[in-house]
């Protein structure tokens, strides 16, 4: 199935690019999908201020993903 | 919608915005308001061109930074009795003097006005989903969040209960 992955911040340095089109195996969660990355984008994409976003809305890491859907990668917001 | 809420993109008058709401609301003996501007020295430099090398660039994520910011507004309107309230937040890339956030609450008198306006602004900086980054001499560095933003936003915490 195929997922598309949007790195917001300073996430989007990590990754080298704003978005990501990838083919990940059923059934796979958030962190699955993180693991499947390389391990720096990985290791940055899972630490504890980030938080994740499914088709829009906030989820957990484990939450699981289906075919066609968009999964956000949020840092910490920039402040003042 | 607990009034007028949007993300703007490009330049935006703010005294034509507040003289506008305020015109709407005739009826509010106060309208108390904020002017966030891209400040002129530590975030970016003086100049007034993105090709010089200073700007502040602000990133949101569509389906998220909207409706989080239109639930904040719901919220001020239920803590504070409101007759208005007005939010502006650029996007995009913008230059040293230029506004980047306008918020205006309107009221029959000014102490709920005033509070709504600063909880607004202490929820907006660290609330809603907004990042940026500054254009500096190096290239491109993100805004990290700092603690006093956390502080800020600590005041508004409810009472804990005993």
């Amino acid at each position: 199935m195929e997922v598309t992955l949007v790195f917001l911040g300073r996430l989007e340095d990590a990754a080298g690019g704003a978005q990501r089109i990838i083919a990940v195996e059923p059934p796979s969660c958030i962190a699955n999908i993180a693991q499947s990355l390389e391990p720096d984008l990985c290791a940055a994409l899972l630490k504890e201020d980030v938080r994740f976003a499914l088709n829009g809305a906030l989820v957990q890491r484990h939450c699981s993903v289906s075919d066609g859907d968009e999964v956000a990668f949020l840092p910490p917001v920039s402040g003042g | 919608m607990p009034g007028e809420i949007a993300l703007v993109v490009g330049a935006f008058d703010p005294a034509a915005r507040l003289a506008g709401f305020a015109a709407e609301h005739r009826d509010a003996g106060a309208v108390a308001s904020f002017l966030g501007q891209v400040r002129c020295g530590d975030d970016v430099g003086c100049g007034d061109d993105v090709d010089d090398g200073q700007a502040l660039e602000l990133l949101h994520y569509e389906p998220l930074t909207l409706p989080s910011m239109i639930a904040l507004g719901e919220e001020a309107q239920k803590r504070w009795k409101l007759s208005g309230l007005l939010i502006l937040h650029r996007i995009g890339i913008m230059c040293a003097g230029e506004p980047i956030v306008l918020v205006a609450c309107a009221a029959r008198h000014r102490r709920p006005a005033l509070t709504a306006v600063d909880f607004l602004m202490d929820h907006l900086k660290s609330r809603v989903w907004f990042w940026k980054r500054e254009k500096t001499a190096t290239g491109w560095q993100w805004i990290e969040p700092r603690e006093q933003d956390r502080t800020d936003l600590a005041r508004w915490a409810p009472a804990a209960h005993s």
